[in-house]
């Protein structure tokens, strides 16, 4: 079992060339998704929170790179670790604590929780808790987009453990046959559950997966948001512009375990470390500073806004009402009657 | 009136509401250029095009999940299955997703989705000649229709078309009434009634949830999809001379259950004989009879007689798949059992 260390993945990142704000965007769209997350490991703690989730902490930048390249039509789908990729998507925290407190104000109205959160008002499709199972549904985005012939570009996220699905296999063919509007993003944190990816892939150069399929693969350095924008957007634009799908392999490392309460022996401290160091947040903090783009003040600001953010969602979810014994009956089928014919 | 068969029964529907709504597209092995494997999308490529039909490669889950990002995303997709049991390489897709999702998001997922698929034993051995409506029966947030008439066909899925959840309708290959590319003859049944064959040429929808009641009698309710309706309906034929009233009830559709029309015959006749092409075990039969039992029990003369396939796959051999599926004969014998006592 080996994995890829930071030193041969990751590149320098470059601020220059952006507006202030959009390098504001990125970094407070990170740093929302990790203290959504830092503030639901909390509550979990205390029990305070239903369900299970799975973290993504260090993984933000291929999230908010890859969506800040994205228009809000534009369709996502996206996985069991989904909360980075519904906060890029600009889906409310507010709205996304209520659905992981379970209570009616939750974006799924408490039916979801957290494998299943979706914004359809933001193009985010869904997280599917089935692995692999939103990479059709996110090509079948884009061929609508052909049929009704909008400049709608679909992305799918999924890990590298997905790929190893037919359904990767069967979307690509047909994505690549028909020249859809779509870009794999591949969120390769080298780890499916306890698996490290040479474990369970004959070939490990994942963005080649679409070689047979004459689909273009690219690679990016996952913990380096601007280098995830910038590859992102080529492959975005290049889809709208009808030609064809692209694989965006992002690079980076799962820092927790598999999800809440798995420790995640499998693998060493020293490796974990080692890709602490190269915190995505982190090092665009430092970019930002050494550069002369941001102050500290500036920083400390990003940071107190989003702590706000942060106790106001979970304020909204404590507002809100607990999910109703029947609250379901009318979710099952449009009409509640059919629904309640069916028990 | 005209007579159509089931294959030009759906095909007009489908054709129909195409013309009216863009947003229509079918999908599926072999659907275009070979104008489907039944021949229901027979001329569809030519009418609308490459991107309102679309021949697939054969990757039924692939498909199927766009078909569902398709109707996610404003387009009402038909998926047709080449046979209803290659549905079973997409069973994440329908039975995970498709399915699910309404009620996962809380009611902003609006699913459009029809899955038309052949089902039935027509010789063709255990892989193309099941009848699958129980595994998908198990599946909440699923639909099913299983039209056993060219009339119920075409207002069955002109209502599938328009409805705002995942659809399902089973089709009898015996029953569409067109032979299979060089299938020939192979494909009647001199069993199959006519009832039902005179199709209006205008768009009509029949509800789902509405069973209908193929022959009245009142001795023997007897409830029957597809194949079975039809087999069915000739035992109550012959039975007559004997002076056995039958009452043939098709509910068309597994899910929702018009269990008020089941219910009101069976507590009229007070003996019911529960025939389906599905297995026995866990299946089609086994629900409704429990639904009786439930619901109706105080009416009843006699203990519900289920008839359904054995519980095997569904072997090559004319004499063997013949014993395995129920027969004229068999439901002949059910209707003789619920009435000795």
């Amino acid at each position: 079992m080996s994995y890829k260390k930071p030193e041969e993945v990751t590149t320098p990142i470059e601020l220059g060339g952006y507006d202030k704000s959009f390098l504001k965007l990125l970094l407070l769209r990170m740093v929302r998704a990790r203290e959504f997350e830092e503030q639901l490991y909390y509550l979990f703690l205390t029990t305070k929170m239903p369900g299970t989730m799975h973290q993504a902490t260090g993984q933000e930048a291929v999230a908010v790179g890859v969506a800040s390249a994205l228009r809000t039509d534009d369709y996502v789908t996206s996985t069991h670790r989904g909360h980075a990729h519904c906060i890029a998507k600009d889906v409310p925290l507010d709205v996304m604590m209520a659905e992981m407190f379970a209570k009616r104000n939750g974006v799924c109205k408490g039916m979801g929780g957290s494998m299943h959160l979706c914004d359809f008002s933001r193009g985010m499709l869904g997280a599917f808790g089935i692995v692999g199972a939103g990479i059709p549904i996110a090509t079948g985005a884009a061929l609508s987009s052909v049929v009704k012939g909008t400049t709608q570009v679909a992305v799918s996220f999924f890990g590298d453990g997905a790929i190893n699905e037919g359904v990767f296999h069967e979307s690509l063919n047909m994505a690549a046959l028909w020249k859809l509007p779509v870009v794999y993003v591949i969120e390769n944190n080298q780890y499916a559950l306890s698996m490290s990816n040479d474990m369970v892939s004959a070939v490990t150069d994942l963005s080649s997966r679409g070689c047979s399929y004459g689909i273009p693969g690219v690679k990016a350095d996952g913990n380096n948001v601007t280098a995830v924008y910038s590859a992102a957007k080529l492959a975005i634009e290049k889809a709208r512009n009808g030609g064809g799908p692209t694989i965006l392999e992002c690079i980076t490392y799962r820092i927790r375990g598999h999800a809440r309460f798995e420790p995640a022996e499998y693998r060493n401290k020293a490796e974990v470390e080692e890709w602490e160091k190269f915190d995505p947040i982190k090092r665009f903090k430092e970019a930002a500073l050494s550069g002369g783009f941001f102050s500290e003040l500036e920083l400390e600001s990003i940071e107190k806004q989003v702590e706000e953010e942060i106790v106001s969602a979970v304020n909204f979810a404590n507002s809100g009402e607990e999910v109703g014994a029947e609250d379901y009956l009318q979710y099952i089928f449009e009409t509640a009657s059919e629904s309640a014919g069916n028990q | 009136m005209r007579k159509l068969s089931i294959s030009e029964a759906l095909r007009e529907a489908m054709v129909q509401e195409m013309r009216k709504n863009p947003n229509i597209i079918l999908m599926g092995e072999d659907v275009g250029l070979f104008n489907g494997a039944f021949n229901v999308s027979n001329g569809m490529l030519n009418e609308f095009g490459p991107k309102r039909v679309w021949d697939t490669p054969i990757s039924e889950a692939g498909f199927m999940g766009m078909g569902i990002g398709a109707a996610l995303t404003g387009l009402r997709p038909i998926i047709e299955f080449q046979y209803a049991d290659f549905m079973f390489c997409a069973m994440d897709q329908i039975v995970n997703e498709a399915s699910k999702l309404r009620l996962m998001s809380g009611g902003q997922a609006c699913v459009p989705i029809v899955m038309r698929a052949p089902q039935g034993s027509t010789g063709r051995a255990a892989q193309h000649s099941q009848s699958v409506e129980a595994y998908f029966m198990h599946t909440p947030g699923l639909f099913i229709a299983l039209p056993s008439t060219p009339y119920d066909a075409k207002g069955l899925m002109t209502r599938a078309m328009r409805m705002n959840d995942p659809v399902m309708i089973l089709e009898h290959k015996l029953l569409y009434g067109s032979a299979s590319p060089g299938g020939g003859k192979a494909l009647s049944d001199s069993t199959i009634s006519e009832i039902g064959s005179d199709v209006p040429e205008e768009q009509y929808e029949i509800p789902f949830g509405k069973a209908d009641i193929k022959r009245t009698g009142k001795d023997v309710t007897i409830i029957a999809t597809l194949m079975m309706v039809h087999r069915s309906l000739a035992v109550a034929a012959d039975l007559e001379k004997e002076g056995i009233s039958c009452e043939v009830i098709d509910p068309r559709t597994l899910v929702p259950l018009d269990e008020d029309t089941l219910l009101s015959s069976a507590k009229k006749t007070n003996r019911v004989v529960v025939v389906s092409e599905d297995i026995s075990r866990g299946g089609v039969t086994a629900e409704l009879s429990a639904l009786i039992m439930d619901k109706a029990f105080d009416y009843l003369d006699a203990p519900v007689v289920r008839i359904a396939a054995d519980n095997t796959p569904i072997p090559f051999g004319p004499a063997a798949e013949k014993r395995v599926i129920p027969q004229i004969e068999d439901i002949k014998k059910a209707v003789y059992k619920v009435l000795e006592d």
